[in-house]
């Protein structure tokens, strides 16, 4: 198929700006002019996860380390951004428990009495960062010991350190800082959606850019084979320690984007569970595959919080059954994500990325594939059938053979001449000699 | 022509966006259509499933009684759009959401206080009117003009418990709640806070979520010497801890808040020898025709028998939710109309009589002006509960 | 009163904690040993054996309702490595985790749904909640079946995999993979005798678990499941009797912790002790040092 077109350079970013700018006033339309709430929250959430999903995928996809800690470095920033962004006013009911707390000011406020509404953004964007940095900064310190640690082992100590961490926001000692067991809440937040999605789209762009330039190249090498990667001469820890680093600085702005959008946080949801979810939808997208990543929160999200949830309720697409009771919409996710993780292990994108002219050749190609679709999966089962055959053969014939040997035994012949063995060499060595 | 096509394409994605838009816009209420539409936010699953559940029979038992209702004089078919906010909060908002998509009217729920904190917000930013039907805390109304709720609050409930524990000779308490949950942690607080006012000790733990072992925390209690075990935490703790204090010969009373009032720690406590002692909304017997109506309900409805438990011993939370869904068709019947900031505005001066758990007005803030809370115990041989007293703050 | 009798109450209930964590920690050890893979689902098939005893105690003996217990957790996990295992073996490591993370979802939606997501009580067994009492302390007779139960099921496995030829393989396999298949071992084989024993002692762990702690829910297995691992860390993975006393240790002291009012911490306290020990000596307490091969 030679006609595939490729587009000058200039042609790809207007296209670009266009469409992102498409998407930006659209979003922001939709939001200021009362759109359907559920498409809202679903844009809202959906940029959030995207984001958290791929700074996982750039762990565990382009770097290669298991790692199970997403959802307490979302804590993290969650609560760093929050605790910094509570009115004045307010920390009087927030911290009710806690005599007002320890901390009596909001950045935002502060910013926004000095230079007004771009103030009031500075203040939402400066702790945000700050959330990112501080997360981060645990990032590091945890990666120390734990990125020395082998796949699995990484995984659950991961794991492990994002429990104590949740643990650790619910301690009463720290109540006058964290609310300990209660909600925080109040603190500020956007107002349209368009600001979860500008900010999630900068960071993913950002993750793109990592993973193109030389840091990016040596996270896969490491992935690809860390021992080779290593007497490439790329610093192992160093490049390993940059990756966990990085991927948790964006967890940290996914963790204040998600308190932002819930608009009350508690550490409870933070657990395990969240984690799993977060890899599901890297998973589905394709584990190396930002596109993949961020295609895969927004159906993740819509189909779990929006599309399905009929299936709860006893009606879904006009189809009315009593099987349909609370807990189904979560069934049949989970008996889909099986079905993608062993039937399709490759998700929605596998390793490709988006690009202009992938995704125009797509549409032209579009209507050839289809025509030649059921030649395609004729020649498809064909083979199939070809090699259920070729097995059904082999083992037919491997069972005459076992017969022929074992009657050519039973006559007293030698099935084969034995190797020499030597006195020195032991062949099978027994437990405990 | 590729540049065409390539802009073809992006229109179509626009396009695509805009019938997403547009495919599910908010319309109001509609007058001339025959249906109202009712919110229940509540949860199905995670910690509060059970108590979310035995919350909305309540709601569904009174659609079955009163499917209709009048509004200016035109009869209009209810009906209840029922979503499951899982006790996490992090899905109470999206949960919230579907339900103002869906044009509902009013929300009703929910069980648990920190959902309602949670899905707060959102439905500020609607003007969405809701009913907290037995969310005590009190954050759930302070801040949100558009939350009411017909139960009492957390301060008034956690200082009938500590008058209780004192008028009948407890000096030391031990305190139970759960790491995470403010349901638990915020009634303990007040709880403590009127127990030492009154002069008592307060010995306070908090358990982590998940967790099912309380042989640990038990054992602290009888080793700290306390004469009551206050523990107000969900159904699902409560099994195992009512478990755990027969196992180890407790030797003290368990003291809890509205959660335990429920069916399947009765169950758990039958034919051990805990003593379980329950602040509560409703004592079965209050109203003999809601019992009766609702049981034989429930023995029909194999369904509704499932989600109470299995048995049709009444918990208050039920009797709770049927009150709520009446106030709700009084608010429709108010403001005159079902359009959800008519029904927001009529909220504040309604009267409702004629209830299960007592006739409901709002104060300013939008709580209920209760002012007295049953008392319950467990009867260990029966596995049922029996009313001691009315127990006021004072 | 003596430290011993104080303390006493939380040793007793570190004791059975311990014993039945390390009855789920001998299958993620096994499985651990011979796939290399921290089979997540291991859990959820614990959870489900008990929630099974619940529907099956109302209509059959007690007799019948555990060994059908049994066979269902052994039948449920051979199943879970056929379909979800031995596809993706060849695949990447981090694939068949995932399949396991999958799985172990998949378990907890389904008893979400089956339940409703309420909580289940576990079903009365008279001998094993019967109350006894052992100088200060008082507790249930489950508490001191567990730990012996425990020894005894370790001591004939560890016996099976000395003495016999189907545990000769699986020592084999789980030193050398490869080599051991090609010296004509039947690798599945082996592998589905491993998921029968970690799952039939995993049946036998959520009787005598529920009977002690009778709530059960969707999760129930989740964080048992975390802390029987991390017990088959501590003990060296791979390792059965490493298994057992990290299983112990554990359980002993998550209970004298709480005892101490730490009671915030009781959970992570585990993790604490993962870390630890796979930073000062990541093999475990017995484990065998393992060699990356280019």
């Amino acid at each position: 198929m030679n006609n595939n077109i490729t587009l000058k350079k200039q042609t790809k970013t207007i296209l670009s700006i266009a469409a992102i700018a498409a998407i930006l006033v659209l979003v922001y339309l939709t939001d200021d002019m009362g759109g359907n709430p559920m498409l809202i929250t679903v844009i809202e959430k959906g940029a959030v996860y995207a984001l958290v999903a791929a700074s996982m995928n750039l762990l565990n996809g382009f770097t290669g380390l298991f790692s199970l800690g997403q959802a307490g470095f979302m804590l993290i920033g969650a609560y760093s951004y929050a605790i910094f962004t509570i009115p004045k006013n307010s920390h009087a009911a927030v911290y009710q428990y806690f005599d007002g707390g320890a901390i009596q000011w909001s950045i935002v406020e502060i910013l926004e009495s000095k230079m007004g509404i771009f103030g009031h953004y500075l203040g939402m964007l400066i702790p945000m960062i700050f959330a990112g940095l501080f997360v981060a900064l645990i990032a590091y310190l945890i990666g120390i010991p734990v990125l020395r640690l082998k796949s699995d082992y990484l995984a659950i100590a991961t794991l492990g350190f994002a429990e104590i961490l949740r643990a650790f926001f619910q301690w009463n000692t720290l109540g006058p800082i964290t609310n300990a067991s209660n909600v925080l809440r109040k603190y500020t937040v956007y107002n349209n959606a368009v600001f979860p999605v500008i900010i999630a789209g900068l960071c993913i762009a950002f993750i793109v850019l990592l993973i193109n330039s030389t840091y990016g190249r040596a996270f896969r090498a490491i992935r690809d084979d860390e021992i080779a990667a290593e007497a490439m001469g790329v610093n192992l820890f160093k490049h390993k320690e940059l990756a966990f680093v990085i991927s948790s600085f964006f967890a940290g702005i996914g963790g204040a984007l998600l308190a932002m959008f819930q608009t009350t946080i508690n550490a409870t949801p933070f657990a395990t569970t969240m984690t799993y979810e977060i890899l599901l939808m890297v998973v589905i997208g394709g584990i190396g595959s930002i596109t993949g990543s961020v295609i895969a929160a927004f159906l993740f999200t819509a189909c779990s919080e929006w599309w399905l949830r009929g299936l709860d309720s006893g009606t879904w697409l006009g189809i009315t059954s009593p099987l349909f009771r609370a807990g189904f919409r979560k069934v049949v996710f989970a008996v889909i994500i099986m079905l993608i993780v062993l039937f399709a292990a490759q998700g929605i994108m596998g390793t490709k990325e988006f690009s202009w002219d992938g995704f125009i050749n797509w549409f032209r190609n579009l209507p050839a594939n289809l025509k030649a679709w059921p030649e395609k999966h004729k020649a498809k089962s064909e083979a199939k059938k070809n090699e259920k055959a070729a097995v059904k053969a082999a083992k037919i014939k491997a069972k005459e053979d076992k017969k022929n040997s074992e009657a050519k035994r039973a006559s007293g012949e030698k099935l084969f001449t034995p190797l020499e063995t030597f006195d020195h060499v032991v062949v099978f060595d027994k437990e405990g000699k | 022509m590729k540049k065409v096509l390539a802009l073809m394409v992006t229109l179509a994605m626009v396009l695509v966006f805009c019938v997403g838009c547009g495919g599910g816009s908010t319309a109001a209420w509609d007058p001339e259509g025959d249906t109202v539409t009712i919110g229940v936010f509540e949860p199905a699953s995670g910690d509060n499933g059970a108590g979310g559940k035995q919350e909305t029979l309540g709601v569904q038992y009174a659609n079955k009684v009163q499917p209709t209702v009048e509004i200016n004089g035109k009869e209009y078919n209810v009906k209840l759009e029922i979503v499951d906010n899982e006790s996490d909060n992090s899905k109470a908002v999206t949960a919230v959401q579907n339900l103002i998509s869906k044009n509902v009217s009013i929300v009703l729920g929910s069980y648990g206080s920190s959902v309602s904190i949670a899905a707060a917000d959102a439905l500020a930013e609607a003007n969405m009117p809701a009913v907290g039907i037995t969310c005590t805390n009190p954050q759930v109304t302070a801040d949100c003009e558009q939350y009411f709720r017909i139960c009492f609050l957390d301060p008034f409930q956690g200082t009938v418990l500590a008058n209780y524990a004192w008028e009948n000779g407890m000096k030391k308490a031990y305190c139970l709640s759960k790491l995470g949950d403010d349901y638990s942690a915020g009634l303990v607080n007040y709880f403590k806070e009127a127990f030492t006012a009154l002069g008592g000790e307060v010995v306070e733990e908090q358990f982590p979520d998940k967790n099912t072992d309380f042989t640990s925390y038990v054992a602290n209690a009888k080793k700290s010497g306390c004469d009551v075990f206050f523990s107000p935490v969900s159904i699902e703790a409560a099994v195992n801890i009512v478990d755990q204090a027969q196992a180890q010969d407790l030797g003290m009373p368990i003291l809890a808040g509205d959660t335990w009032d429920s069916n399947m720690v009765t169950a758990a406590a039958k034919g051990t020898n805990v003593e379980v002692i329950v602040t509560t909304f409703y004592q079965e017997g209050g109203n003999p025709d809601f019992d009766n109506g609702i049981k034989s309900w429930m023995e029909e409805d194999s369904d509704a028998l499932t989600n109470n438990g299995g048995n049709t011993d009444l918990a208050a939370v039920t009797a709770m939710g049927y009150d709520a869904y009446f106030v709700a068709l009084e608010a429709f019947k108010a403001a005159g109309t079902a359009d959800p900031s008519a029904v927001l505005a009529a909220l504040p001066s309604l009267e409702v009589n004629g209830l299960v758990c007592g006739d409901v007005t709002f104060n300013e803030t939008g709580d209920a002006n209760k002012t007295e809370a049953f008392v319950k115990k467990c009867n260990n041989e029966k596995g049922a509960w029996e009313f001691l007293k009315k127990q006021a703050a004072k | 009163m003596g430290i011993l009798q104080t303390w006493l109450p939380y040793i007793l209930a570190g004791i059975a904690v311990g014993g039945q964590y390390a009855l789920i920690a001998i299958g993620y050890t096994m499985v651990y040993g011979i796939l290399r893979l921290i089979n997540f689902a291991h859990g959820d098939v614990f959870m489900w054996s008990g929630l099974l005893m619940i529907y099956l105690i109302t209509v059959l003996p007690l007799w019948l309702a555990i060994i059908i217990v049994i066979a269902f957790a052994i039948v449920l996990g051979t199943t879970i490595e056929k379909v979800a295992y031995r596809p993706l073996r060849s695949a990447p490591r981090m694939s068949i985790m995932i399949s396991a993370i999958g799985v172990s979802y998949f378990l907890q939606n389904i008893a979400l749904y089956v339940t409703g997501g309420l909580t289940k009580t576990y079903p009365n067994i008279g001998f094993l909640q019967k109350t006894v009492k052992i100088g200060s302390a008082t507790t249930k007779m489950v508490t001191l079946i567990t730990p012996i139960l425990t020894i005894v099921l370790v001591v004939l496995l560890v016996l099976l995999i000395k003495k016999t030829k189907i545990g000769m393989a699986m020592r084999a396999v789980s030193r050398d993979f490869e080599t051991s298949s090609l010296m004509g071992i039947d690798i599945n084989r082996v592998i589905t005798v491993t998921f029968v024993i970690g799952c039939g002692l995993a049946a036998i762990g959520s009787v005598l678990y529920f009977s002690n702690y009778t709530g059960i829910n969707p999760m129930s297995g989740a964080m048992p499941g975390l802390k029987a691992f991390v017990a088959a860390v501590f003990g060296g993975i791979g390792s059965v009797p490493g298994a057992v006393v990290g299983a112990f240790v554990i359980g002993i002291c998550e209970n004298l912790i709480k005892g101490a009012g730490w009671t915030t911490f009781s959970d992570a306290f585990t993790f604490v002790l993962l870390i630890i020990i796979l930073m000062v000596k990541p093999t475990g307490l017995f484990g065998e040092k393992n060699i990356d091969k280019v």
